[in-house]
């Protein structure tokens, strides 16, 4: 199918990480973090401080969904656990090995996937921590081994501001990607769709027993929540998986290779990055390490994950489970002068108001900070957030909706199609400064929990 | 600019939780943002940046549309008045005094009382003073006519405001739009001062005017005397062009459809105003009274050209700035349509058939605000429908 979008709005950052792997970069602790997950909430942890485990060793379970184990992204000793309220397991932190020992899970060579039943892939899967790597919809949750998928969408790009560039990450991996592909088609009647972008040569065209999608348009173009709207949308009922080309890779690995290997090659990107590039890691890295002398001795905002989805964290962090680049930009913790009103053409604008010049340079690398540029305020200009958002939804509906705790109008309004990133946009253009994917997560969680 | 921030900062904690003047802090507020944009940034989870854009910005760019109308009115209440007196050689500097006098105390006093019961409601409340107002504020004296005694200006602000917007929650809550409401106010409370008579389109300062001057509106001598004929006795005053330029009596900021159209261009060309409501807005108008038109019989007023109806009186004023009033519009884009092809076309049908209401422009928006959440409604349904179809397809 090959889908051209309208709507959207590329937002054009300084600092793209140059195409160049610039190493491993090691880190003495890693931490797991369950709040990475969303709707957990009857948490089973299987290990206790002191315990020593190998990549690949469960560490936490949810007892909501038994079948799914969370793993030890690396071997070594876990050194503490920490718990928030309710005793909530907030975060595993491992003491890694120099050498990192695996789990020994079977080995299969490629031929050997597509004899594999089932149950088989599922057993493998949701044993050995590859499992989180799926998000089902609706609602963004690891999904249950049971709820049978309609089918499993992949996007081979990502069009948010900073983004890796899948095609260089993932150039030579296609052995693994096309591994995960042989997987997957196990656990779905339905088809594993992917899309690339229009025009260009991918390594994603080489795939086989996959749907090809051919995607033209700005961001959110690169969501597979708006791509699964176009190609064949969900209703209520239905389940849908998605993935990315690093779940993919690591879904791969462990067939291929019989490990849960964790490591991914992320980028460092961001205005304040000295060198923005691209780096090998393991999941659950602190930060401090990752961005150890790699950065502009300037006020700034460390986000794990991109800067119109992402989270705000400090060196004392991680890297989310999901997330595949630490953006790195200006804090905007300052005053401005009469900023209200004038005239700038620094400043990014999705609008045209008085004063608002960057609709001239609309190919300009861009610094931007984290200011609001604004007050909260009542909802007032109607129309805007429909020009970012390439879907037949109406989205001021659906939040007045969410807001209104109606479960009915939400349902009927489409919020089975949506999550938090596809409203991303509408959150960035937004007059009124509202938390827009705050909200819709509230109303996907009351409408879960219902 | 260091002066002012440490003035504020020194004052601020006054205002803050547990000082002195805590429940002025919502006033307090808009007077620091309005000096500058807070050093607030973005939450931990979401949206890390965010568009330059705020409502401060939104609303001032509506008001700086409005302002080839407002010096245009000044610029022509100053000369009706010394049309009417019959002083033809007045200079240009002369007009603009003469409508400044008449026009910034009107403005003034909208402000005012406005903004005065804004930020009434804003302490009360405790929420932020919302920038809402500073586009009506604007609005209702442009709609006033030039006469019009200063105590009512008051009261129509007063009642617009508080029965109009707060009681419904303030900005971004109201069902009608506030300037519109606050001339229904005076045209149905105080009808002898916004219609008909020629001293109250006409700014005489107490003098004798002098014979032939019109006075009266081309609207209302259109229904008043019911033929088209009566407009052409006046000669070229009530030409296409000079009622599209604007050089005749009628409210303060209306009588120009060309400066209408150069604010239309600035909502535009900025996207803070919807093209689809003005374009539609236009196009209804003309649509009806081209059906008029055609239709033999009926009374005279249908035997006006509908290029007319374009440039007489208030519809390019109301469609352009009334009309797409974002909160008291259709919200959806389909509903827009609607929206404004209703108000034009209904404008024209007050205008021929209500001889009483010869301005329909008022009651055609006024009652479309009413009906926009219904157009709406049809719009949201037709979307749901699609989603219960494309089920219902599954199922089956």
């Amino acid at each position: 199918m090959n889908l051209k979008l309208k709507k959207g709005f590329d937002i054009n950052l300084a600092g793209k990480a140059k195409p160049e792997l610039a190493g491993e970069i090691i880190s003495e602790i890693y931490s797991f973090k369950p709040t990475d997950f969303n709707a957990i909430t009857r948490p089973k942890v299987l290990v206790n401080e002191g315990d020593t485990v190998k990549a690949g060793t469960p560490i936490f379970r949810d007892k909501k969904n038994e079948q799914v184990h969370f793993c030890a992204p690396v071997s070594g000793e876990v050194v503490s656990i920490t718990r928030g309220a309710k005793r909530f397991p907030e975060e595993f932190k491992i003491l890694a090995d120099k050498e990192i020992q695996y789990v020994e899970f079977p080995k299969y060579s490629e031929s050997d996937i597509t004899r594999l039943s089932k149950e088989e892939v599922l057993e493998a899967m949701l044993k050995s921590g590859v499992w989180p790597n799926l998000v089902e919809r609706p609602f963004g949750l690891v999904p249950n081994p049971g709820n049978e998928p309609r089918d499993i969408f992949i996007s081979a790009f990502d069009t948010h501001p900073l983004a890796p560039d899948y095609e260089f990450v993932f150039k030579g991996q296609e052995k693994y990607l096309q591994a995960g592909v042989t997987a997957l088609q196990k656990l779905t009647k339905g088809r594993i769709h992917i899309s690339i972008p229009s025009g260009n040569s991918s390594i994603f065209k080489s795939l086989t027993g996959v749907q090809i999608h051919e995607v033209s348009g700005m961001h959110p173009a690169g969501n597979v929540g708006v791509q699964i709207h176009h190609i064949a949308p969900i209703s209520r009922g239905e389940h849908v998986w998605t993935t990315t080309p690093y779940g993919l890779q690591q879904i791969g690995r462990l067939f291929l290779d019989g490990r849960y290997d964790s490591s991914k090659v992320i980028a460092l990107a961001g205005s304040e990055v000295i060198e923005p590039k691209y780096y090998e890691i393991r999941n659950g890295i602190s930060i401090a390490k990752l961005v150890e002398n790699k950065l502009k001795d300037t006020n700034s905002r460390i986000v794990s994950g991109n800067v119109l989805t992402g989270l705000k964290v400090s060196k004392e962090d991680i890297i989310g489970f999901n997330h595949n680049l630490i953006s790195v930009i200006p804090e905007g913790d300052n005053y401005e002068f009469l900023g209200w009103i004038l005239p700038t053409s620094k400043k990014l604008s999705f609008h045209r108001a008085f004063g608002l010049f960057s609709f001239l340079s609309p190919k300009k690398e861009r610094v931007l900070n984290t200011n609001m540029n604004g007050e909260e305020r009542a909802i007032v200009q109607s129309g805007v957030f429909e020009q970012v958002l390439p879907m037949d939804i109406y989205p001021v509906f659906l939040l007045k909706a969410i807001l209104a705790n109606d479960f009915e109008e939400m349902e009927a309004l489409g919020i089975y199609e949506v999550l938090e990133e596809d409203f991303a946009l509408c959150e960035f253009v937004d007059v009124s400064k509202m938390e827009i994917q705050r909200i819709l997560r509230e109303g996907i969680d009351a409408l879960q929990e219902a | 600019m260091k002066f002012v921030r440490d003035t504020l900062d020194k004052i601020k904690p006054a205002f803050e939780k547990g000082g002195k003047l805590e429940k002025l802090h919502p006033a307090y507020d808009a007077f620091e943002t309005f000096a500058f944009v807070p050093k607030h940034t973005t939450p931990k989870l979401g949206a890390q940046i965010r568009d330059a854009i705020d409502l401060k910005r939104m609303m001032m760019t509506v008001i700086i549309a409005m302002i080839p109308c407002l010096l245009f009115g000044m610029w022509n209440v100053g000369h009706q008045h010394f049309l009417a007196l019959g002083n033809l050689e007045a200079s240009f500097i002369d007009k603009l005094i003469i409508g400044a006098w008449v026009v910034l105390p009107v403005v003034v006093i909208s402000y005012a009382v406005g903004l005065g019961i804004e930020f009434y409601f804003a302490v009360q409340r405790g929420h932020s003073v919302n920038e809402g107002y500073l586009v009506t504020g604007m609005l209702i004296p442009l709609v006033m006519p030039p006469t019009i005694p200063w105590w009512q200006v008051a009261v129509a602000t007063a009642f617009a405001v508080v029965v109009a917007k707060e009681v419904f929650g303030g900005t971004g809550m109201n069902v009608l739009n506030v300037a519109m409401t606050a001339r229904a106010f005076l045209y149905f409370a105080y009808p002898g001062d916004m219609a008909g008579a020629t001293d109250v389109w006409v700014y005489t300062g107490g003098e004798k005017i002098v014979d032939g001057y019109a006075g009266a509106t081309a609207l209302g001598i259109a229904a008043d005397q019911n033929t088209t004929d009566a407009l052409a006795s006046f000669g070229s005053f009530f030409s296409f062009e000079n009622l599209f330029i604007g050089n005749v009596p009628g409210s303060i900021g209306e009588t120009s459809a060309l400066m209408c159209l150069i604010g239309a261009g600035i909502l535009i060309f900025t996207g803070v105003g919807s093209w689809k409501i003005i374009v539609s807005g236009f196009v209804g108008a003309y649509v009806m009274a081209a059906l008029f038109y055609v239709i033999p019989g009926g009374n005279a007023f249908m035997a006006i050209p509908p290029h007319y109806h374009l440039v007489m009186g208030g519809l390019a004023f109301g469609v352009v700035f009334m009309a797409t009033d974002p909160v008291s519009a259709a919200q959806t884009e389909v509903g827009k349509w609607y929206y404004g092809f209703l108000i034009g076309a209904l404008t024209v049908l007050i205008r021929v058939f209500n001889p009483a209401y010869p301005e329909g422009i008022m009651l055609a928006v006024l009652l479309m605000n009413v009906f926009a959440p219904l157009i709406d409604y049809y719009v949201i349904e037709a979307n749901k429908n699609r989603r219960i179809k494309r089920l219902k397809l599954k199922i089956a």
